[in-house]
């Protein structure tokens, strides 16, 4: 019952941005969320730390909601739906 | 003898009083009626885009890139994004390929001197004849900063408005031509100030 299993249509898009730095994992992320249905999900993978308070930001700035976030092994993964 | 002057300072003291409302609304404070009042701008129907302004007056890479960076993020986060590209500012967006720009000699001086171009960026400081670029560069390298061409790309592909400043493309002699693709068209002071000044807009000079 994890939140991304209640979305409906489309499948998760992911989005390899490790080793990309300030301000490039947000900047493939707003390329790649372009592509996708309105509702759909795109996983981002980021090694960037400065990303977990960009992503906060950029979510509030584009109304694209983060469904979930995490950090394991210096790998921060965050999960959002396109508006 | 002193009528005249009577005359005329009533007028002289509200445009200082003028300049210190705007200087104080500029800082934060106290926000002024001026400001509540101002006419709608353009933008009036969507009043809640955020701009993001940046005269970018140098053509040296720590202040270029700061430049890029912030209006790429600006743009990937949904900004309206306009950077006008003043002075020193404007060269790094000729093409890398031109050389030797302008039409009299001390143009094509200039050129010779500050090679223009995104790839040909010097440092403002610790130049030291290309050593200060070369550690930078490969410092950028080992920890993936982007490079100036990656971000001028990015900013490009997500639609930040490069607008050229009209005096000094004829001042340094630069013609459309010279200029890399993409760019608006050239304008002026005005121009920018009345995107400067419009609701939700914050603006930077770098």
């Amino acid at each position: 019952m994890t939140p991304e299993a209640a979305t409906a249509g489309g499948e998760t898009v992911q989005l390899d941005a490790r080793g990309l730095n300030c301000p490039m994992p947000i900047v493939r992320t707003a390329q790649t969320i372009k592509t996708l249905a309105p509702g759909q999900l795109l996983e981002v993978l980021a090694t960037d730390p400065g990303s977990v308070a960009d992503f906060a930001a950029w979510s509030r700035s584009t109304g694209n909601e983060i469904v979930t976030s995490g950090v394991q092994d210096g790998v921060y993964r965050f999960v959002l739906r396109r508006k | 003898m002193t009528t005249p002057t009577t005359v005329d300072k009533p007028p002289v003291e509200s445009s200082v009083d003028d300049m210190l409302g705007v200087l104080e609304s500029a800082a934060g404070e106290a926000p002024t009626e001026r400001l509540e009042t101002r006419p709608a701008a353009e933008t009036s129907g969507e009043a809640a885009v955020k701009q993001l302004v940046i005269v970018n007056w140098s053509g040296e890479f720590d202040r270029v890139l700061p430049t890029l960076i912030m209006s790429s993020a600006a743009a990937a986060s949904g900004y309206r994004t306009k950077v006008f590209l003043t002075f020193w500012g404007l060269l790094p967006f000729v093409k890398d390929s031109r050389r030797i720009t302008g039409e009299n000699w001390m143009q094509k001086m200039l050129s010779f001197m500050q090679r223009p171009g995104i790839s040909h960026l010097k440092m403002s400081k610790m130049n030291f004849l290309g050593m200060g670029p070369w550690m930078i560069g490969k410092l950028s390298k080992r920890y993936n900063v982007a490079s100036p061409n990656e971000l001028l790309e990015a900013c490009q592909a997500l639609g930040v408005d490069f607008l050229p400043c009209q005096m000094t493309m004829e001042m340094f002699g630069l013609k459309p031509e010279d200029m890399i693709d993409g760019l608006s068209e050239p304008v002026g002071a005005a121009t920018v100030l009345e995107l400067m000044t419009q609701p939700n807009t914050g603006s930077l000079f770098i």
